[in-house]
């Protein structure tokens, strides 16, 4: 049983709920008999910025219009403070009888919850409680074994297909973590790599994590970008394009970077939601990565990508 | 393309000529518990499921029957079923190899005279798990059964022979055949002649009429008639022994460890027939043609569910593979050992009383340590199990061909060879049990020219080295042996003994 301390159902309670973006829209209106009652409702609205009425018909109101909160990430959000609250053991029908919701509704709301285990169900009782993961919000999303595990097939398919090595990579400690390790399939002797730590900016793999981590690009930025080789990447302007171009096409490339005669091509794990995780790529000399001009080549490309997808897709499956 | 019908769920998977997986298509079959200890299954549920994933498998692979050059089938061993000739409807369930319904009537059969010569003619020890007994409790227990089994009117078939026959037609001309590897499996065959033995079928009181003809691995020569006619069933292994052919484990000396919720190991004894001299079982690996390899076979008990009962009935971990993440926020294992003996001793030791045992527990000892502890009794208990092989063979084997689910577990891997002090291997396809059939079959039909063939298409994915220091390998193994000599103390001293 997960045990909530009050230091943190203080914090879980103090969420703000809803913070939602602004955008500006300009609406016009041609029916001054419409007036009052479209007047009476923009100005309910928070986000009028302005309303100009003219003498004739028409009238023009700009406002920032403040997209409605989502109803169902409220009604999470109530879940999960019913839960915090007093036993914090209930079954379905109590949760949808206290917050006023249909049986169905909340049992969508709680298998969502418990997908990303922010809600775990008593397999004796069938009763929800808070889950585990909400403790260690911002800790680790995923246990660098498990996604091992649950890739290692994927893996193995990528190197089949590819002719390449593979490896899989989480952030560590301002590094690229090799947390599994499939060899190139030719029966060359090669040593395993589980355990080793590679740089971030000079690797496929790292401009993945870099690419989409905001606070471990920032840091990157701040840190003297070590030259590996001379096609390194040593300026934090030139990463930075580059990091906007992997956000931009999905998959990471490298060529002589981190070892010269060698390139590595890699594309990023997700789990449900989107969040990054690690990332999957392949690894050999450059004229078998990429074509004449120096580019990974597509097919190669695709594979990653595909493998990557494959991955994404059985953490979502077995969560 | 390889039929692989195991316990819990019968799958159909395509390969290519490189031995790349095209397409897999999967189902689910009940597992029924009628009573504590008993497990059965629904054949005809089974059969159904083959009958769905055959055509999905083709559809996903994006090819026609013609385009299929052989059908390989591999199946969990020792589980059979008994039907009608007439109109193929199974006679209750299939009996499960983990059921052990048959305690009793096992212990019976121990003081029966002639015992040690079974053990002889079969190469098994008589035990709960293998085909024999079950049959022999349901020709007692079920009513009319006997009868129409003498008269022929029934048919025993281990899956294979179950799917086979459906397969190739049922009631309208089954061919009812079994391979070598089943059969040796059942206690009813004799390793020698490689076919039932009238005095195994005396011994058990079975009728040779209901059996099917034993063919070898690769002479099963069928054509499909249902579900995807024309598909040419060229091969059939028993699950474990097609995983040794799909690690191509062909040379004498060679073994093959598949770690699941059990490990099993087989060691390839060549042409020669070994008689285990410590507590192994002797099989067949597989028959190409006339001559078979003989294997050496011990089974783990309980290895990948130790570490579900750690993250079930424990809770110290959230999901099996954490057990490492656990176990490496220690350094070692605190001087901590757990025997797993949850169901008594398997091999080597075959002690059934037995009972497991953490043992080395002070105020030091952390979750950490257990996790070690959990990982490490299956570290151990392989090198038990290849201590004996190689003193049977009289040679030691250079190296460890490892595949299933826990050859994800780096730090496990890492151990094996450590204790073993050979490197481990893990090749590139993990689906070893039906590439290992469908082997078999591609070889059947001339698809691949020869063994030598087959292992250019074995490749290496991942390979861990022993670093242990040989001083500290033998210390530890030590203290696991006293851990393993405790169970046995405790068998001894439980009043029900």
């Amino acid at each position: 049983m997960t045990q909530v301390t009050p230091a943190q159902r203080a914090r879980f309670d103090n969420v703000d709920t809803y913070r939602v973006r602004s955008c500006d829209h300009s609406v016009t209106l041609c029916s001054n008999a419409a007036l009052p009652a479209v007047f009476r409702r923009f100005s309910r609205s928070r986000g009028v910025e302005s309303c100009s009425t003219l003498p004739t018909r028409v009238v023009s109101i700009t406002f920032a219009a403040v997209p409605g909160p989502i109803q169902s990430i409220e009604r999470a959000a109530a879940v999960l403070r019913l839960l915090a609250r007093g036993s914090g053991h209930h079954g379905l029908t109590e949760i949808a009888d206290s917050l006023g919701l249909a049986r169905g509704t909340a049992h969508g709301i709680l298998r969502t919850l418990q997908r990303v285990e922010f809600v775990e169900q008593d397999p004796s009782t069938g009763r929800y409680r808070l889950g585990a993961a909400l403790l260690h919000l911002g800790t680790s999303y995923l246990d660098a074994n498990e996604l091992r595990s649950r890739s290692i097939n994927w893996a193995d398919t990528l190197a089949a297909r590819s002719g390449q090595e593979v490896r899989i990579g989480m952030h560590h400690d301002g590094a690229v973590l090799v947390v599994h390790h499939v060899f190139r399939p030719d029966d060359s002797v090669q040593t395993l790599g589980i355990g080793a730590m590679l740089p971030l900016h000079a690797t496929a793999l790292g401009k993945v994590l870099l690419a989409y981590d905001p606070d471990l690009s920032a840091a990157a930025r701040r840190r003297e970008l070590t030259s590996l080789t001379r096609r390194t990447i040593t300026r934090t302007q030139a990463l930075e394009r580059v990091l906007t171009e992997v956000r931009a096409q999905g998959w990471a490339g490298e060529a002589e970077e981190y070892m010269p005669g060698e390139a590595s091509i890699a594309a990023p794990i997700r789990i449900p939601g989107g969040l990054v995780v690690g990332a999957i790529g392949i690894s050999g000399p450059v004229d078998r990565l990429c074509d004449t001009a120096g580019r990974p080549r597509a097919t190669l490309v695709r594979q990653v990508s595909q493998a990557a997808e494959a991955v994404t897709t059985s953490l979502v499956d077995e969560n | 393309m390889a039929i692989d019908q195991g316990t819990t769920s019968t799958r159909c998977i395509v390969f290519d000529q490189n031995a790349r997986l095209v397409a897999v298509a999967q189902r689910e079959h009940r597992q029924y518990h009628p009573r504590p200890g008993w497990v059965e299954q629904d054949a005809v549920e089974i059969w159904r499921n083959v009958d769905r994933i055959m055509p999905q498998a083709l559809r996903q692979a994006g090819i026609t029957a013609d385009q299929v050059v052989a059908l390989g089938i591999t199946n969990q061993r020792e589980t059979f079923v008994l039907w009608d000739r007439h109109t193929g409807v199974p006679v209750g369930r299939a009996i499960v190899w983990e059921d052990i319904r048959t305690e009793e009537l096992v212990a019976t059969l121990e003081k029966q005279p002639g015992i040690e010569e079974v053990r002889e003619r079969c190469g098994l020890p008589l035990a709960t798990y293998f085909s024999a007994p079950s049959l022999r409790w349901m020709l007692d227990n079920v009513a009319g059964l006997r009868s129409k089994a003498e008269r022929g009117d029934v048919l025993f078939g281990t899956m294979d022979t179950w799917l086979i026959w459906n397969l190739t037609g049922g009631v309208n001309g089954g061919l009812h055949v079994t391979d070598v590897t089943n059969a040796s499996r059942t206690m009813l065959m004799n390793l020698s002649t490689r076919q039932w033995d009238p005095m195994l079928l005396d011994f058990f009181g079975v009728p040779s009429a209901i059996l099917p003809e034993i063919r070898p691995s690769t002479e099963i020569s069928g054509k499909t008639t249902r579900v995807v006619p024309g598909i040419s069933i060229t091969a059939a292994l028993g699950d474990q022994h097609a995983a040794l052919f799909g690690q191509t484990c062909f040379e004498k000396g060679s073994i093959k460890g598949t770690y699941g919720t059990g490990g099993f190991l087989l060691m390839n004894t060549g042409t020669e027939l070994v008689r285990s001299k410590h507590g192994l079982l002797t099989t067949i690996g597989y028959q190409i043609g006339g001559e078979p390899a003989y294997a050496l076979e011990g089974s783990i008990a309980v290895a990948g569910s130790l570490v579900q009962w750690f993250r079930d009935n424990l809770g110290l971990i959230h999901s099996a593979p954490e057990i490492e993440t656990l176990a490496r926020t220690v350094k070692d294992n605190g001087g901590c050992y757990i025997v797993p003996a949850f169901s008594g001793l398997f091999a080597p030791h075959w002690l059934a009383q037995a009972r497991g045992l953490v043992v080395g527990l002070t105020s030091y000892i952390n979750k950490g340590h257990l996790a070690r502890a959990v990982l490490e009794a299956t570290g151990w208990q392989t090198r038990e199990v290849v201590d004996a092989m190689n003193a049977d063979l009289g040679a030691p084997t250079p190296v460890l061909k490892v595949d299933g689910g826990m050859t994800a577990d780096h730090l496990l891997m890492q151990f094996i060879a450590d204790v073993l002090d050979i490197p481990v291997m893990r090749p590139l396809v993990a689906e070893t049990v039906s590439l290992g059939a469908a082997y078999a079959a591609g070889l059947a039909a001339g698809y691949w020219p020869d063994l030598e063939g087959l292992r250019r298409n074995w490749h290496l994915a991942a390979r861990w080295n022993p670093v242990m220091d040989a001083r500290h390998r033998e210390d530890e193994y030590a203290n696991w042996k006293r851990a393993v000599e405790l169970t046995f103390a405790w068998a001894r001293s439980s009043p029900s003994t």
